[in-house]
């Protein structure tokens, strides 16, 4: 995997520093230890170079470790960056059928969470939902309260020790949220957890989420603020995800960074018998990212499906490994990325579908599509099976391609403006994926959200 | 041949050149239709006529070396239509029914048509400012899809997305109906339907179109003229109209060809020639 060059010269990210963290903080040995682990290999670690495969279409020559340190808490009444998921809408999506009109005002939640700056500003659960033993809220204060949910799975589902990147989150992971869900509960409304930045600012913030046999609950994560240029914030995170047998869980990551912000992301999910697992990633925002989406379908019949929406410009970079494991048998997994590309950015996903020798009866699907808005954007698609049983359905495909100027010509002809034409055809290019996501306040964020960044296609 | 229409509009093409990729496709258009005329348009395949209708609607790639196309309003105003873009040109009323209409993958019909009628009807309307009511929408466009003998259900579909020849020109109809525009130019309408369907089409036309629209159809087949009894039939050859004339045209070309056309204009004839050999795309 990565190769071990000399450690960044200097990095705050030191041992004492880790110690220092450790005092502080309510969180139970055990997990102060797992952070001892993970500095030892940080400290032999250095930062992934263009020789390992998930790496070599990712920039980080101008990416300094050494600049980085947390802030102090904010002070009370401090402005928090606000979230695209609960900005909300007043409109009524209206429907052609005459379908009743589906409200997509903000919902209540179920709970809500909120860091800014490596702290914790908001820490909520709906009273009713923790009376039915839903846990949800703060990590350093959760897992002393009920390891018995958490321990078994706490870093224990993402690999903390595969790249620079991976160790200092494990080590240093702060204002982290977790939700646990007690077998056969089933929450309607959705959780919250906002990840914040000030200009500037570092956030290592985890997320687990624990579902127990039968339940079923919708996390929606998303992340917000961060300078528009220059060093404007570091995210170093990972999520776990664990979906119980016969459980069903939405989940969805948006990452919404303004521009100056570097995104470092570990996730993975396992799924095990019988559970459902709906998967979304959107991705806006950050100057640089590099996420891991990994999920493990571990026992038989279990489903997951994964939906990704991209929309970058400027010189923004996006980098997507994903995996799609099949350890057992009759399990069914479906990804599909779409991305829309504008100006000079850059979008690469690399995919892999594995399927152990177990997982017979293995149904797999992957597929990447692009559409590139200007001439001066590049998208790479990568995708890859690798299996080892032998009666399985694994297919995957890639697409790319341009708005067509005869799709805007013909648009014009009817009426709409280019401008307008191009958001439709953008839309439309989305729709497929939007289709999937059934989580209408998600849906409605992503449309508004890429309606308002698309620009005159070149 | 510029008898007035009911409404005194008139669409006048004078002159008109067009090349594309630096290749001269149109060599002198004349062309002058009123409001509530009818006027077909024949020619063999290459002739340029299709190039007309994209000239008149703006394609980008169709340049226009020389001459005019004005919208005459009634009060005697001309408006340079060559000046607007396409979507500008489509708000002060003209249509284009193309040939091959393209395909817009995610986005319903119903949902391009609402916005393409909210804009026709409201040329000042600013991207971002109210669609029509979708109430009002909805039963206007279901009872013209009724009257079409439409499904429904066909408004739900992705804007000519996996369409058929035949749905294709239909949905091209619905939104000539929908849209009711003052210079309507049907680029062969009736090309890839069946022989009921181009009746089911020609009277449709016919009464979309009434006292207050322009058409001018370009076709290669009479039966789309059955109900639709043009004025004045013309003949493009080799990128320019050699002969304009009554129905009768129209009938005598249907049953024996263009010969005694080549032979009547053999400067067009030779122009047709040559442009056959330098492979322009047709239609494209």
């Amino acid at each position: 995997m990565t190769t071990a060059v000399a450690p960044p010269a200097s990095t705050p990210f030191t041992r004492d520093l880790l110690e220092l963290m450790i005092r502080g903080s309510a969180a139970p040995d055990w997990s102060s230890d797992l952070r001892r682990e993970a500095v030892a290999r940080l400290a032999a670690l250095g930062l992934p170079n263009r020789r390992d495969e998930n790496w070599m279409r990712t920039d980080l020559r101008l990416f300094k470790p050494a600049g980085w340190s947390f802030r102090p808490a904010p002070a009370a009444g401090a402005a928090l960056p606000v979230g695209l998921l609960t900005a909300g809408s007043t409109a009524l999506a209206e429907d052609f059928d005459g379908i009743p009109a589906e409200a997509v005002a903000p919902a209540a939640l179920a709970g809500r969470f909120a860091a800014l700056d490596g702290h914790v500003v908001v820490d909520e659960i709906a009273p009713e939902l923790a009376a039915q033993g839903v846990v949800f809220g703060s990590a350093d204060r959760l897992l002393a309260e009920r390891p018995d949910a958490f321990r078994p799975h706490w870093f224990s589902v993402i690999d903390s020790g595969c790249d620079w990147f991976a160790a200092l989150h494990a080590a240093f992971h702060r204002a982290s949220a977790v939700l646990y869900v007690p077998p056969r509960v089933r929450v309607t409304t959705p959780f919250h957890v906002l990840s914040a930045l000030s200009d500037g600012g570092l956030d290592t913030g985890h997320v687990l989420v624990v579902l127990g046999e039968g339940a079923e609950a919708t996390v929606l994560t998303e992340t917000a603020g961060g300078g528009a240029s220059g060093n404007g914030g570091l995210h170093c995170g990972g999520t776990e995800i664990v979906v119980g047998q016969s459980a069903f869980l939405r989940m969805v990551n948006l990452q919404n960074w303004n521009t100056g912000v570097w995104h470092f992301a570990r996730q993975k999910a396992v799924v095990h018998a019988g559970g459902r697992l709906q998967w979304t990633l959107g991705a806006l925002g950050s100057r640089l990212s590099q996420v891991a989406q990994d999920v493990a379908l571990v026992g038989r019949n279990a489903d997951a499906q994964v939906n990704g929406v991209m929309f970058t410009e400027g010189r923004q970079q996006l980098v997507y490994n994903t995996l799609q494991h099949h350890e057992a048998p009759a399990c069914k997994s479906d990804l599909l990325y779409k991305g829309a590309l504008q100006d000079r950015s850059r979008l690469v996903w690399r995919g892999m579908i594995k399927v152990d020798k177990a997982a017979q009866k293995t149904d797999g699907y992957q597929r990447n599509d692009n559409l590139m808005l200007s001439k001066e954007s590049r998208a790479d698609s990568i995708p890859g099976l690798e299996i080892e049983a032998d009666d399985v359905r694994c297919t995957h495909g890639a697409t790319s391609g341009r708005v067509d100027t005869d799709q805007i010509f013909y648009a014009q002809a009817r009426g709409l403006t280019a401008d307008e034409a191009a958001r439709l055809v953008v839309a439309g290019f989305f729709q497929q994926v939007f289709d999937r996501i059934t989580i209408a306040p998600v849906r409605e964020a992503l449309a508004r959200a890429i309606g308002q960044r698309i620009r005159r296609i070149s | 041949m510029t008898a007035t229409g009911t409404a005194g509009e008139q669409l006048v093409i004078k002159g008109l050149h067009v090349a594309v990729e630096g290749q001269e496709i149109l060599k002198g258009v004349d062309l002058t239709i009123g409001r509530g005329e009818i006027h077909a348009l024949m020619g063999p395949n290459g002739s340029g006529k299709s190039t007309l209708g994209y000239a008149i609607m703006g394609h980008p790639n169709y340049e226009v070396t020389a001459g005019s196309i004005e919208l005459v309003t009634a009060d005697g105003t001309r408006h340079d239509v060559l000046a607007m873009e396409p979507d500008e040109r489509a708000r002060v009323g003209i249509f284009l029914a193309f040939q091959r209409p393209m395909s817009i993958p995610g986005v319903r019909l119903a949902e391009f048509l609402r916005h393409s009628v909210t804009n026709v009807r409201n040329p000042d309307r600013k991207e971002g400012e109210e669609l029509m009511p979708m109430r009002e929408f909805r039963s206007e466009l279901k009872a013209k899809m009724g009257e079409l003998s439409m499904d429904s259900e066909f408004a739900k579909r992705y804007v000519n997305d996996g369409f058929s020849g035949g749905e294709m020109k239909r949905a091209e109809i619905l939104q000539l109906a929908m849209l009711r525009p003052k210079f309507a130019i049907l680029d062969e309408t009736d090309s890839g339907l069946d022989a009921d369907a181009v009746r089911l089409a020609s009277e449709s036309i016919a009464r979309i179109g009434g006292a207050e629209m322009g058409i001018l159809i370009i076709t290669h087949h009479e039966q789309l003229l059955e109900h639709n009894i043009p004025l004045r039939t013309h003949v493009m050859l080799g990128g320019r109209i050699v002969e304009s004339g009554g129905p009768e045209l129209a009938a005598e070309l249907h049953k024996k060809g263009y010969e005694r056309i080549r032979a009547t204009y053999p400067e067009a004839a030779a122009a047709e020639r040559a442009l056959e050999q330098t492979a322009v795309p047709v239609g494209a």
